[in-house]
C-alpha cells in the first residue's frame, strides 16, 4: 500500500530490504543457534549508515526522523528480529540522551552514535523494578563532581557489547519516583561490570546481560537533564521508542507471512495446494489484513510524530537548546496513548501471525531447519519489552479516563 | 589520497546471448548494472578512503546509459564521476578502451594528481582481464593484477598480496600505481541511504575524444587491432545413456562395462 512516504523513507526501505536479503538472511540461523553477537553485522550496519537514520546531518546522520527509524527496524526485523537489535537498541539507548542532552553533550556523543562507532544501550529494568519503574533501587549519590552509583540492572539488551548505557538511577531516594535521574555510564568505568548472560527464548543473537554497579564514579557532566526528572524523560523516550517495537512486530509478522504463503502455495495434500483450502486461505487473509492494519497504524503515528520531532531537532540545533525543550514548545498533545496502542496492537498481531503460521505450515514449521519457528520465538518479546501488553493497556486506559473526565467537565 | 576506479556497465546476467552474425553481445532487453568485479574495486577504494582520508573518483567509458553505473558508484561512496562518451569510441577492443581510459585518467590527473588506480580483475561480459594491466602500460605505471589483499599503505607506497597460479606473492608498489582486484579482497557493502540520495543529484562530467586529446585513429571498431572472427553461444547437448537392468547388481555390472568401453576407467 502507498503510505505517502517521502523519497528518503523510500530509500530507507530500499536499503534495508537489500541489506536484509544480502547480509542478514545468510547468517541469521547460525547466529540464533550460537546465541552470538555478530561483530561483522555491526560493521556492515555501520558501513551502510544504518545507525544515523534518525539523527541530524550535523552529527553525520541522515536527517530522517522516527519514521525512518521505524521503517528500518521493521524491514531488518522482517529478516531477523535479533540481528535488527544492534541498531535498534542503540537508538533506544540514545533517545533519552538525545532528548535531554545539552548541546555540548550532543556534540560529544552524537557523531560516534550516528556513525555506529559506539553502541548505546538502555538500562531501566532491575530485579525488583520492571513494570513499576518507580521501584528502582540503583542509587547515585553525589560526591563532589561525581555521582557514586550502586545497584544492579538486569535483562539489558546489547549488554556487554554497548559502549554507553543510559541508566535510570535514584539520585534522591528520599523523594522516591521524584528522585529518579538518568546517567550515561561508559563501559570500562571502574566498578562497572557485567554479570549473568541470559539464555533466551528468542532474539538470541542479541546478548542480554546483567549490569553491576559497585561504587562506580560517574562524572556529573554525564547527568541527562536535571536531577529528579528521569521519569519524565523515560516516558518521553518510550513514547518515541514504542512505535519502533510496534514496527519490529509488523516486520516479524510480515516475515512469517513471507515464509508461510509460498509454502502453502506449493505444498499439496489431497491433490491440491493447501492454500486453496478455504479454512487455511481465509486464515492467511485475516493475518495479512491485521499485519497491514498494524503497519498503517505505525506509519500514521510516526509521520505525525515526525511533523514535530524533525522541526524540534532543527530548532534545538539552530538555537543551541535541548531537544526536549523545543518539543515542549511545539507539542500539542502527548503521544503516550497512541504509542501504547500501536505497540499493544502490533505485538499481539506479531504473536498471533507467527503462531498461526506455524500451525498452517504444520510439522515442517516446528523444525528449526524451516525459518518459521524462530519468528514465533522472536515475536514473544515484542509483547514484553518496553512495557508489557498489560502496561500498554494501563497507559491507554489512563489516557482514556483523563480524556473523558475532561470532556465531562466541559459539559 | 586520490583513488581512481575504472568501472564498466555490463549485462546483469552472465547468460547474455551473442548475435551469431555480428559476433556482438545482444545487449537489448537485458538489464545492465555495474560489472560485479568492479564492485570489489570500488569497495576497496572507499575502504582505503575511510582509513587514509582522501577521495574516490570513478571513470567509465560508454554510451549515455552508462551514466547509471556512475550514479551507482556515487551511491557506493565515490565522490566524483567521469564518463567518456563519444561515437568514435564505439566497438573499441581492450587496446583502444584502455588507451581512451588512460587518456581520461591523464586528464583527471591534471585536475588532481591520482595516487592509485583500481580496476576489477575482469568484466563479466568479455572476461579478458586486460584493462588494468593495459592502463598501467599506457601510463607507464607499476601494476599488480589479481590482488586479493591490501596489507598496508604508507605515504609513498602500497603493499599487496596477489594471487598467482600456484599460490600468492606480496608486492610493494610505489604510488602512483594500478591494481586489479579479485573478489576475495572484500565484501561490498549495501549502498547507504545517504549514498542513494546523493546518486540522484550527482553531477556527471562527460568528455568526448577531443576533450581527452585522444588520437582518433586509435579508437573504435574500425581502428582497433582485435578482429572478432567468430563468437557464438556454445550449444549444450545433453546426451545420456540410461543403464537398464533388473536389479542393482546387474545395472552396476553394465555401468562398469560401459565406462571401461569408453576408457573412463
Amino acid at each position: 500500500m502507498d503510505y505517502a512516504i517521502n523519497e528518503m523513507e523510500q530509500e530507507v526501505l530500499n536499503t534495508t530490504r537489500e541489506f536484509a536479503q544480502k547480509k542478514i538472511k545468510p547468517i541469521r540461523a547460525e547466529m540464533d543457534a550460537k546465541e552470538a553477537f555478530s561483530y561483522e553485522m555491526w560493521e556492515e550496519y555501520r558501513k551502510s549508515g544504518l545507525f544515523g537514520l534518525w539523527l541530524p546531518e550535523e552529527y553525520g546522520g541522515l536527517g530522517g526522523g522516527i519514521t525512518c527509524l521505524a521503517m528500518a527496524f521493521e524491514e531488518l526485523s522482517r529478516a531477523c528480529a535479533g540481528l535488527a537489535l544492534t541498531p535498534g537498541t542503540s537508538a533506544l539507548g540514545a533517545i533519552p540522551m538525545f532528548l535531554a542532552a545539552t548541546p555540548e553533550q550532543r556534540e560529544k556523543w552524537c557523531p560516534d552514535l550516528a556513525s555506529g562507532k559506539k553502541l548505546w544501550a538502555f538500562a531501566l529494568t532491575e530485579p525488583e523494578a520492571g513494570s513499576d519503574a518507580t521501584a528502582l533501587k540503583t542509587t547515585a549519590i553525589k560526591d563532589g563532581d561525581f555521582y557514586v552509583v550502586n545497584g544492579t540492572k538486569h535483562f539489558i539488551s546489547t549488554g556487554k557489547e554497548a559502549d554507553f548505557y543510559t541508566v535510570a538511577v535514584n539520585t534522591n531516594p528520599a523523594r522516591g519516583a521524584r528522585g529518579i535521574s538518568l546517567l550515561v555510564i561508559e563501559k570500562g568505568t571502574p566498578g562497572f561490570s557485567f554479570g549473568k548472560k541470559e539464555e533466551k527464548m528468542g532474539i538470541r543473537s542479541n546478548p542480554t546481560y546483567e549490569l553491576i554497579f559497585d561504587n562506580v564514579r560517574v562524572p556529573r557532566e554525564n547527568l541527562l537533564g536535571s536531577e529528579g526528572r528521569g521519569l519524565l524523560y523515560l516516558q518521553e523516550t518510550l513514547d518515541y521508542s514504542r512505535p519502533g517495537v510496534a514496527a519490529q512486530a509488523v516486520g516479524i509478522a510480515q516475515g512469517a507471512l513471507d515464509t508461510t504463503i509460498p509454502f502453502l502455495r506449493t505444498r499439496k495434500q489431497f491433490g491440491q495446494p493447501i492454500i486453496t483450502f478455504q479454512a487455511l486461505g481465509h486464515k492467511v487473509a485475516e493475518l495479512a489484513a491485521k499485519t497491514e492494519a498494524g503497519r498503517a497504524l505505525v506509519y500514521t503515528l510516526t509521520h505525525k510524530m515526525d511533523a514535530e520531532f524533525i522541526p524540534a531537532v532543527r530548532n534545538a540545533i539552530a538555537n543551541n537548546t535541548v531537544v526536549h525543550e523545543e518539543l515542549k514548545k511545539l507539542k500539542g498533545a502527548r503521544w503516550t496513548k497512541y504509542s501504547a496502542e500501536a505497540k499493544l496492537f502490533c505485538s499481539n498481531v506479531a504473536m498471533e501471525v507467527a503462531d498461526e503460521c506455524v500451525t498452517l505450515c504444520g510439522g515442517i514449521a516446528y523444525m528449526r531447519d524451516f525459518p518459521l519457528e524462530k519468528y514465533m520465538r522472536d515475536a514473544k518479546i515484542t509483547q514484553i519489552y518496553e512495557g508489557t501488553v498489560h502496561i500498554q493497556k494501563n497507559e491507554i486506559l489512563t489516557a482514556l479516563i483523563k480524556e473523558y473526565a475532561a470532556k465531562a467537565e466541559e459539559e | 589520497m586520490h583513488i581512481l576506479v575504472c568501472v564498466k556497465q555490463t549485462p546483469k546476467s552472465d547468460n547474455v546471448k551473442i548475435d551469431p552474425a555480428t559476433g556482438c553481445l545482444i545487449r537489448s532487453g537485458s538489464e545492465s548494472a555495474i560489472n560485479p568485479f568492479d564492485e570489489y574495486a570500488l569497495e576497496e577504494a572507499v575502504t582505503l578512503k575511510e582509513q587514509e582520508g582522501g577521495r574516490v573518483s570513478v571513470i567509465t567509458m560508454g554510451p549515455p546509459q552508462a551514466q547509471q553505473v556512475l550514479r551507482d558508484s556515487i551511491a557506493r561512496g565515490a565522490d566524483e564521476v567521469y564518463q567518456l562518451g563519444d561515437r568514435a569510441l564505439a566497438g573499441s577492443d581492450t587496446w583502444s578502451t584502455s588507451y581512451a581510459l588512460a587518456k581520461g585518467i591523464e586528464k583527471i590527473n591534471g585536475l588532481s594528481p591520482v595516487d592509485l588506480i583500481i580496476c576489477g580483475k575482469q568484466t563479466n561480459d568479455s572476461d579478458t582481464g586486460h584493462i588494468g594491466p593495459q592502463i598501467s602500460a599506457w601510463l607507464n605505471l607499476p601494476n599488480a593484477a589479481f590482488v586479493k589483499k591490501v596489507i598496508r599503505v604508507s605515504k609513498k607506497s602500497i603493499v599487496v598480496e596477489r594471487l598467482t597460479e600456484d599460490g600468492s606473492e606480496v608486492l610493494e608498489l610505489p604510488f602512483p600505481c594500478v591494481l586489479s582486484v579479485v573478489k576475495e579482497i572484500n565484501k561490498p557493502r549495501v549502498r547507504s541511504v545517504k549514498g542513494r540520495l546523493a546518486a540522484k543529484k550527482a553531477t556527471i562530467v562527460t568528455w568526448n575524444a577531443d576533450d581527452i586529446q585522444a588520437d582518433k585513429t586509435m579508437l573504435g571498431i574500425a581502428n582497433c587491432p582485435t578482429k572478432v572472427v567468430k563468437s557464438f553461444t556454445p550449444k549444450h547437448e545433453n546426451t545420456a545413456t540410461i543403464v537398464e537392468g533388473n536389479n542393482g547388481k546387474e545395472k552396476g555390472t553394465k555401468l562398469v562395462a560401459l565406462l571401461k568401453e569408453n576408457h573412463f576407467i
